[in-house]
């Protein structure tokens, strides 16, 4: 475990208030889009435990955000429970979401546990719109509440869900248990006969990747106001969430968030020229994963050799 | 009458389904690769077709081949462009190297589909069938052109068994794909016998994608669905073996035609996710598989 740099820790500090003191001068419209890429951030730190320290090809990040967005949305919605409990709802669907696909990646590996996450998508989606009745089908769901109308405490939430998350996330990496992911990705057999039980970190890594991507996908509905199959199930958004963890720097964590800040305001930006937005932003994002496959906190020097 | 119907259109879905999907999984089983901008390189050659043939007016047999060689040269820049860099970087771990293909393909489909949806809008267009007509089946009025994509797609998959079986170049494929190491050690170039699957591979998803596009229609949205349901066949019948994806091709074929039909054709997909999910909780190496 590498010690990090005081002076880095003090630019860390700086960098934080600066970014907690943002809703004094920035308008609504640039808090909203922070405040959907610090959900995004999210998503992409978890799907980040799994892939790049468990080494398990999860194509279908949605699935797991999903779950957590409709259990949160629905619960709300048709059982009228108040904001904080539906979002517990909503984790649990996930986290009972991510045992089920960690079942599957005991036996499979590679491109057949991608394909399975990728049908498990495909599935979700099609039960939200065959149980449109209760999903709100292709239109969305709509959600009595939401978390606030201000923009500048949406945006602080935000950032404290994703600050929180993201030292957690970080903090499991570092652990043991990320250890033990790492050599179980790289070497099953090796990491059993050292004595690991690789069966149990993987279910676990799969909870805890499923916790945090469903927790935030339930925020996420509570900011919009709504549950849709094109916010949180499509699977383009997870084509999205991938991009971002690579494209910041793949078994770095904080890669995560920095890709999906990167990706959600390029984004942004590129909106004048419309509909070629998304082809620049995929060939952004093939430029860096063929030519630095590191990523951008790869192209910082000194990083430690992971 | 109804289940003639659905004996013949789903004959005619299966047999594309086939040789789209026998393409890709011919690229696995000699090089590993999974080339996730399937469905973009049949959409491409689809778009051309209508497009040289409908608003330039060529007709649909220049249009078809413009498609199909548009469509190879697309595949050529896939392995030159992504898969090949991929592969020789060293910074990129071995162990990772397959998930990098997957996503840096998988971006260079949303790049196709972006880029045609920009060029032609997202629209589903229709290529010309290249057989106009219809001919009575067992009483059922069949398009002739149903029956001519049926039996071109079978001519191009005989030609390719000829072709992998009967012929030294054939030899070199599969053994290539059974053993690349030794067949390196015998002198051949792997990286010439790469390039050749890949000519192959695009002229099938070229020929697959416009043949499609006359039957079914064909449009940037499309794009990965089309990606999807060779994915989910190649998987099914087993990666890299060929008789697995025939199999399967007809399998996934026929079970949407049949709820398309009977059920509706909003579900046309769910039933083959489906029985996806539980053939490889059960069987992993799929159907024919040989892992």
């Amino acid at each position: 475990m590498s010690t990090i740099p005081k002076s880095r820790l003090a630019a860390l500090a700086v960098f934080l208030i600066v970014l907690a003191l943002f809703p004094l001068g920035a308008n609504g419209y640039i808090l909203g889009v922070l405040t959907t890429a610090f959900y995004f951030a999210v998503f992409a730190m978890s799907w980040d435990l799994l892939f790049g320290y468990a080494g398990e090809v999860n194509f279908g990040p949605t699935f797991l955000i999903g779950l957590g967005a409709y259990g949160a949305g629905m619960s709300n919605a048709l059982l009228g429970l108040p904001v904080p409990l539906a979002i517990v709802v909503g984790a649990l669907a996930a986290v009972a979401g991510g045992v089920a696909l960690a079942i599957p990646a005991l036996r499979l590996s590679g491109p057949y546990l991608g394909l399975i996450t990728l049908v498990s998508v495909l599935l979700l989606q099609q039960a939200i719109v065959i149980f449109a009745g209760v999903t709100g089908g292709e239109i969305g769901l709509s959600v009595p509440d939401v978390l606030s109308i201000s923009s500048a405490a949406n945006y602080e939430y935000a950032l404290a869900f994703m600050l929180v998350s993201g030292l957690i996330l970080f903090l499991i990496s570092r652990s043991s248990l990320g250890m033990i992911l790492q050599a179980a990705g790289q070497d099953q057999v090796a990491a059993a006969a050292l004595g690991f039980n690789a069966t149990r970190h993987k279910i676990l890594a799969f909870a805890v990747s499923a916790l945090f991507s469903g927790l935030a996908g339930a925020f996420l509905v509570f900011y919009l106001g709504t549950a849709s199959v094109s916010a949180v199930v499509d699977i383009s958004i997870g084509v999205r969430v991938i991009i971002a963890a690579v494209l910041g720097g793949r078994r770095t964590i904080i890669g995560g968030a920095i890709g999906s800040v990167f990706l959600i305001v390029a984004g942004e930006l590129l909106r004048p020229i419309g509909q070629l937005s998304t082809f620049v932003v995929a060939l952004i994002a093939l430029v860096v994963i063929v030519l630095f496959p590191d990523g951008l906190l790869g192209l910082l020097p000194h990083r430690r050799g992971a | 009458m109804l289940a003639i119907q659905i004996l013949i259109d789903g004959f005619a879905i299966s047999t594309l389904y086939a040789l789209g999907a026998l393409g890709f999984t011919l690229i696995f089983g000699v090089s590993g690769v999974l080339n996730l901008a399937h469905g973009g390189l049949m959409v491409i050659a689809a778009m051309i077709a209508w497009y040289l043939d409908t608003s330039l007016g060529f007709g649909p047999y220049v249009g078809a081949l413009a498609g199909v060689a548009v469509c190879l040269v697309a595949a050529l820049v896939t392995y030159g462009g992504i898969v090949r860099p991929i592969e020789n970087s060293r910074a990129v771990p071995a162990h990772e190297r397959e998930l990098f293909v997957l996503t840096a393909t998988l971006l260079w489909g949303v790049m196709i589909q972006e880029s045609l949806s920009y060029a032609f809008t997202n629209s589903p267009i229709t290529v010309q069938p290249l057989i106009a007509g219809t001919v009575s089946i067992l009483g059922v009025r069949t398009p002739i052109n149903e029956i001519f994509i049926a039996a071109v797609a079978w001519a191009v998959m005989g030609a390719l068994w000829l072709l992998v079986n009967r012929t030294q170049v054939g030899r070199r494929l599969l053994a290539a794909s059974i053993n690349p190491r030794a067949l390196t050690l015998l002198g051949f170039e792997l990286d010439r016998i790469y390039l050749f699957v890949w000519v192959i591979y695009g002229l099938l998803a070229g020929i697959a994608g416009v043949l499609l596009g006359s039957f079914l229609g064909s449009g940037s949205d499309y794009v990965p669905g089309l990606t999807g349901s060779a994915f989910t066949i190649v998987v099914l019948g087993g990666l890299g073996s060929v008789s697995g994806t025939l199999i399967a091709a007809y399998i996934v074929g026929y079970i949407e035609t049949v709820t398309a039909y009977l059920v509706s054709p909003s579900l046309r997909e769910v039933p083959a996710l489906i029985l996806l999910v539980v053939v490889i909780y059960m069987r992993p190496q799929g159907l024919l598989g040989r892992r």
